[in-house]
C-alpha cells in the first residue's frame, strides 16, 4: 500500500493496513454515504409528491427509465451490502470471539449478496428486456 | 474518540455517556433497518414497479392504510437517525476542533429538516393531491 508502513499514517488521519477487514470497512463507508445521499433525494421526492404531484410523477418516470433502473440497481446493491455487512459488524461487536472469523463472515456476506441480489436485478430490469420501459 | 484499530465498525466508546448511547442506537437502528429498509425496497421495486408509481398511487395503495403510514414513519425515523449519525462518525474521523462542532450542528439541523419534510408528507397523505 504505497510507502505507508502497516498501521502507519497515509498523510491523512487514516490508519491503513489493507486486507479484507479494511475493504469491508471501506465498502461499508462508501455504500453508507451513497444510501445517505439517496435518502436525501428520496425524502425530498416523497415530500414533492404532496406539494407538486405532476413534478413527482415526472421524476418517477425517470426512475422507471433504463438509466433510472441502472441507478436503482446500484442503490439496491449498496443497500444490500451495507445491510449484510452491518449484521457482520453487529455479530462481531456483541460476540467478540467471532471476530477471528471476520474473513469467513465477509465471504458469507458476498455469497448472500449474490444469491439475494441477482434475482432482484432480474426483476428490476425485466420490464426493459420486455420493451415495457 | 478511540484511535484503536478496529477490523469491525466504530470501536465501542468507553464509559456510559452520550457516545455509548449513539453507538448502541446505531446498532439497534441498523437491525431495525435490516427489516424495514430491505422490505421497503422489495415492496416498491419487486412487488411493485416504479413505472406504475405516481403521487395518486401512493395515496391509494401505500398510504391509504394507517398501518403503512405508521410503518413508513418508523422507517423514516430509523433511517434519518442512522444515516446522519453515520455521517457524523465519518466527519469525526477526519475533522476535529471547532470545524467538527460546526459540521455536527449542520448535520443535526439537516436531519431535523429532512425528518420534518418526511413527517409532513406522511401527515398530508390523506389530503387532496395538489
Amino acid at each position: 500500500m504505497g510507502t505507508a508502513a502497516p498501521g502507519g499514517s497515509f498523510g491523512l488521519k487514516v490508519t491503513y493496513r489493507g486486507g479484507e477487514g479494511m475493504l469491508a470497512w471501506a465498502f461499508h463507508r462508501i455504500s453508507g454515504i451513497g444510501v445517505w445521499a439517496f435518502v436525501l433525494l428520496h425524502v425530498f421526492d416523497i415530500w414533492l409528491s404532496r406539494v407538486n404531484a405532476p413534478l413527482y410523477d415526472e421524476l418517477l418516470s425517470f426512475y422507471a427509465s433504463l438509466p433510472g433502473r441502472m441507478l436503482e440497481i446500484v442503490l439496491g446493491a449498496g443497500l444490500l451490502y451495507h445491510a449484510l455487512n452491518g449484521l457482520r459488524i453487529i455479530v462481531m461487536d456483541f460476540w467478540p470471539p467471532l471476530t477471528r472469523f471476520h474473513t469467513q463472515l465477509w465471504i458469507a456476506v458476498w455469497v448472500l449478496f449474490v444469491v439475494i441480489g441477482l434475482p432482484v436485478v432480474y426483476v428490476i430490469i425485466k420490464p426493459v428486456l420486455e420493451g415495457r420501459a | 474518540m478511540s484511535a484503536r484499530y478496529s477490523r469491525v465498525g466504530r470501536p465501542r466508546p468507553q464509559g456510559s455517556g452520550r457516545e455509548l448511547a449513539i453507538w448502541l442506537l446505531m446498532r439497534l437502528t441498523g437491525l431495525g433497518l435490516f427489516v424495514f429498509a430491505l422490505s421497503h425496497f422489495l415492496i416498491v421495486h419487486v412487488l411493485f414497479d416504479p413505472s406504475n408509481q405516481t403521487a395518486q398511487w401512493i395515496t391509494d395503495h401505500r398510504w391509504g392504510n394507517d398501518l403503512w403510514r405508521f410503518t413508513d414513519g418508523t422507517l423514516l425515523v430509523l433511517v434519518v437517525f442512522h444515516a446522519f449519525a453515520g455521517i457524523r462518525t465519518i466527519v469525526s474521523d477526519y475533522v476535529g476542533g471547532t470545524a467538527r462542532r460546526v459540521i455536527v450542528v449542520i448535520i443535526v439541523i439537516l436531519a431535523l429538516v429532512l425528518a420534518a419534510m418526511g413527517v409532513m408528507a406522511i401527515l398530508a397523505a390523506k389530503g387532496p393531491i395538489p
